[in-house]
């Protein structure tokens, strides 16, 4: 095992040994009633809280053990360090682990690589003058649906399996049962907390202390706006497809369709979220930063950049620019895909797992069980 | 010089409690904590709930804690060594405490594992005695209170129970405040060594202070020179049994070893002192801290073996552990033959009943010169566990003699003009002995609450 990741580990422990036996956070999010079912920390404890862990920083700003008291106490700084080593301790195969460790690294070099790939594609197929010219048919006449669908599923396939396999050694390291033996209801809990960002909410519904000891709902409303902007996308999508194929009736939309709403209203979300997620990440106090080494920008700047060249698409269909516009448009979905496998996307499953986890053993400790 | 209206020295609980309150009436507000930012709050910062009377349940409490109820407690822990006028202002007013902390931005939680089950009569703060000082610095500074960090040295002008200026330190420089009114919440003396070394001798030196080490009585030395009321004795002090191992200063709740009940204690001599299973430990944890102070060397070691594991909270330090007694003796650097002779005495007394740490079960020595009342089972499964344990101090007891206003009263039987006390500093006037939980710091916010009004009202 690497170095850094033992010593971490070792860290991890010896915190929670800390917080076990204070426990004054334990109103705050779920860590801390996790963290009090246990009496050791080892490797598959840690690798559970740290994945819980929404990095709010409460129990930083409550601590009365932080620096300058010798204890030296920062959970979400030794919780955000082991839940980067996980991304790339569970990634499978094995060598997409190295994506997660030069994070912005991947990001760019992705989205560059794809855009030379379409772009070139269309040089190579079509000639250099077929990337700046009027397309009256729309997307579909500078490439064809079949084409732009079937490089998308590829890139899909590739996704779900890299999720199944890695979720799956994270779902070991976690020694939970089958995911059968789990009951719905858990699984339906753990839904709602993660879709709530329950965990953000400090215990109080008054938000996390990231930024300061005031709490503020900045970072939860931004998120949310992300997630659900991202998810309404998906819809867009989703719905354009079964458009095309169910109903034979392809893009493009009018404005008051459901592709067109989802995408627009979602799009407009995505870059507002991601630009609020930005500011929250500036303004994090110095304590509880960690450097990820730029893993959550690229996922920030990925989704901005998609959100946006998503809604300027329809505003330069009908002028020279749409092809060069698509295909930097379809780069930036073609890089999140590659990061919803090896980006930051990542966090957002290993946490829902580490939200069942805690909802399993939750209902394995209720009275009536 | 600068001039405020009422300069509140001590920025714990009750100095911000008295703080706020004073602002809130429109008066200007200076106060003083020695302490830097960081690690502002005195021992407020380590606290985490606050015993309020309640009739009924209500967020964040569960049943009802009535008045009757909660005097008769106070009595009880304090033997009578209360003045029951001040008790019975306490108690009445604590029943507002929950209401105004809400008001001032603390937030409350409801109660879980690690609330001791004192959900019915305790209101615990959310995220702790922190959280609850963050929140109460933000509010006074908000009410345009002038807080003063890493305020040193302050030296107080009294003349014939009348506060006319003080002079602090910060860094090198010196500086002076006059105010109409004094509010002293400095707290206790916990932190200074020396001045408890009068009622302990050398023992004291051994003490760990579980709170802040800015609490070494400074100001309420300077009261009491100025001819104020003291009230307690300075042998007085709240002290239970933590860690050997814990920091000399703020080790704070989680240096707290609960391992006592379940087996035995002995000195460095290798013999027991006191009956460890004479009550639950919530209700006896606290004679601790005197009973060790009174060994040699302010030290002793809880032992247990393997059949009380994971039985209490999880410690903070991990316990020495040894395969056999012997091999722990050595560990500890007590002589073997002695643990070993206490513990096969103690094995040989257990009569043999059925052991329940949820309730006061029958199982108890018999026979020896110290029996253990509940709890007695033979020690004798390896790994045997073993704890050093000594006292940790948490308060002091001595202080200012106040009245219901919190005005401080004078050695001959006056009233001072314009100086208020609230908090530890004051505590005494109702627990003079004894501990009831969460009780300072519900003295601290009525105390404080009063203090600010009156050193307001005297002011404007």
């Amino acid at each position: 095992m690497h170095g850094d990741r033992i010593a971490l580990l070792d860290e991890g422990a010896r915190v929670a040994t800390i917080c076990n036996a204070c426990r004054y956070c334990e109103g705050h999010c779920a860590v801390f009633p996790a963290l009090e079912r246990r009496t050791v920390f080892a490797e598959t404890d840690l690798d559970r809280l740290a994945q819980l862990c929404h990095q709010c920083g409460a129990c930083y700003a409550h601590c009365q053990y932080a620096a300058p008291h010798e204890f030296d106490v920062n959970v979400p700084v030794v919780m955000a360090k082991l839940r980067l080593s996980g991304y790339a301790k569970f990634a499978r195969p094995t060598l997409l682990g190295q994506a997660f460790e030069h994070g912005l690294w991947f990001s760019v070099v992705s989205f560059v690589a794809l855009l030379l790939f379409f772009v070139g594609g269309a040089i190579g197929i079509n000639g250099a003058d077929s990337l700046i010219r009027l397309y009256p048919q729309g997307f579909y006449d500078f490439m064809p649906h079949v084409l732009m669908a079937g490089i998308f599923a590829v890139l899909a396939l590739f996704v779900i399996c890299v999720w199944v396999s890695s979720l799956s050694a994270y779902w070991r390291q976690l020694e939970l049962p089958a995911f059968w033996h789990i009951q719905p209801a858990t699984y339906w809990q753990a839904l709602l907390s993660g879709m709530m960002l329950k965990n953000l909410d400090g215990g109080h519904e008054r938000g996390c202390y990231e930024v300061s000891d005031e709490p503020s709902q900045w970072r939860r409303r931004s998120h949310h706006l992300v997630m659900y902007g991202f998810l309404l996308c998906f819809a867009a999508t989703l719905t354009g497809t079964i458009y095309h194929y169910g109903f034979q009736y392809p893009a493009p939309y009018p404005w008051l369709s459901l592709p067109k709403l989802f995408g627009t209203v979602g799009g407009l979300m995505l870059i507002t979220g991601c630009t609020g997620l930005g500011f929250a990440n500036v303004r994090i106090r110095r304590e509880i930063e960690v450097d990820d080494g730029g893993l959550g920008h690229g996922l920030l700047v990925l989704l901005f950049f998609t959100g946006l060249t998503g809604l300027m698409l329809p505003l330069l269909r009908d002028s020279v620019w749409m092809a060069l516009m698509l295909c930097t448009h379809l780069a930036s979905v073609a890089a999140l895909f590659l990061n919803f496998a090896c980006g930051k996307f990542v966090h957002g499953l290993y946490r829902l797992v580490a939200l069942v986890a805690d909802e399993h053993e939750i209902s394995l400790n209720a009275p009536d069980h | 010089m600068m001039a405020f209206d009422v300069v509140v020295v001590g920025g714990g609980q009750a100095g911000l409690a008295a703080a706020i309150t004073a602002a809130e009436q429109g008066v200007s507000v200076a106060l003083l904590e020695k302490s830097g930012r960081a690690t502002r709050g005195g021992n407020s910062r380590h606290t985490r709930n606050l015993r309020p009377m309640h009739q009924s349940a209500r967020f964040p409490l569960e049943g009802c804690y009535g008045f009757d109820e909660y005097l008769d407690d106070l009595l009880r822990v304090t033997a009578g060594n209360t003045d029951e006028s001040m008790a019975r202002l306490t108690l009445t007013q604590s029943a507002e405490c929950v209401d105004w902390l809400v008001r001032q931005g603390v937030d409350f939680q409801k109660p879980l594992r690690g609330t001791l089950h004192l959900g019915r009569t305790n209101a615990f703060f959310l995220g702790g005695g922190k959280a609850l000082v963050n929140a109460l610095y933000q509010r006074a500074e908000q009410l345009g209170v002038i807080v003063i960090y890493e305020a040193e040295g302050i030296e107080l002008n009294c003349l014939n129970g009348l506060f006319q200026r003080l002079t602090y330190r910060q860094g090198s420089e010196t500086y002076s405040i006059q105010a109409r009114s004094l509010v002293a919440a400095a707290g206790g003396f916990e932190a200074n060594l020396e001045w408890l070394a009068e009622g302990w001798g050398d023992a004291a030196d051994n003490f760990l202070v579980r709170g802040t080490p800015h609490n070494r009585g400074d100001i309420l030395a300077q009261l009491l020179a100025s001819g104020c009321q003291r009230i307690g004795e300075v042998s007085q002090c709240h002290a239970v049994a933590i860690d050997g191992r814990a920091p000399k200063f703020d080790g704070g709740i989680c240096t707290r070893v609960d391992a006592v009940p379940f087996g035995v204690v002995v000195n460095q001599s290798g013999h027991r002192f006191y009956d460890e299973g004479e009550d639950f430990w919530p209700k006896r944890y606290a004679i601790w801290g005197r009973l060790i102070a009174g060994q040699p060397g302010q030290l002793a070691y809880s032992i247990i073996d393997a059949k009380s594991e994971g039985l209490f909270m999880p410690t903070v330090y991990p316990p020495e552990q040894a395969e056999t007694l012997e091999a722990l003796a050595v560990k500890l650097g007590i002589d073997a033959r002695s643990l070993t002779a206490t513990i096969h005495d103690y094995n040989a007394a257990v009569v043999t009943g059925a052991f329940n740490h949820q309730r006061l079960d029958d199982a108890r020595t018999e026979g020896l010169d110290i029996n253990k009342s509940h709890w007695a089972r033979t020690i004798d499964e390896p790994p045997f566990s073993a704890w050093p344990l000594r006292p940790g101090i948490t308060f002091t007891y001595m202080g200012v003699g106040v009245n219901e206003q919190a005005r401080v009263r004078m050695a001959d039987g006056q009233v001072c003009d314009n100086i208020y006390a609230a908090g530890e500093i004051m505590a005494g006037n109702v627990l003079g002995q004894g501990y009831l939980a969460g009780i300072g710091m519900t003295i601290g916010n009525v105390f404080g609450r009063i203090a600010g009004r009156e050193a307001a009202k005297h002011a404007r």
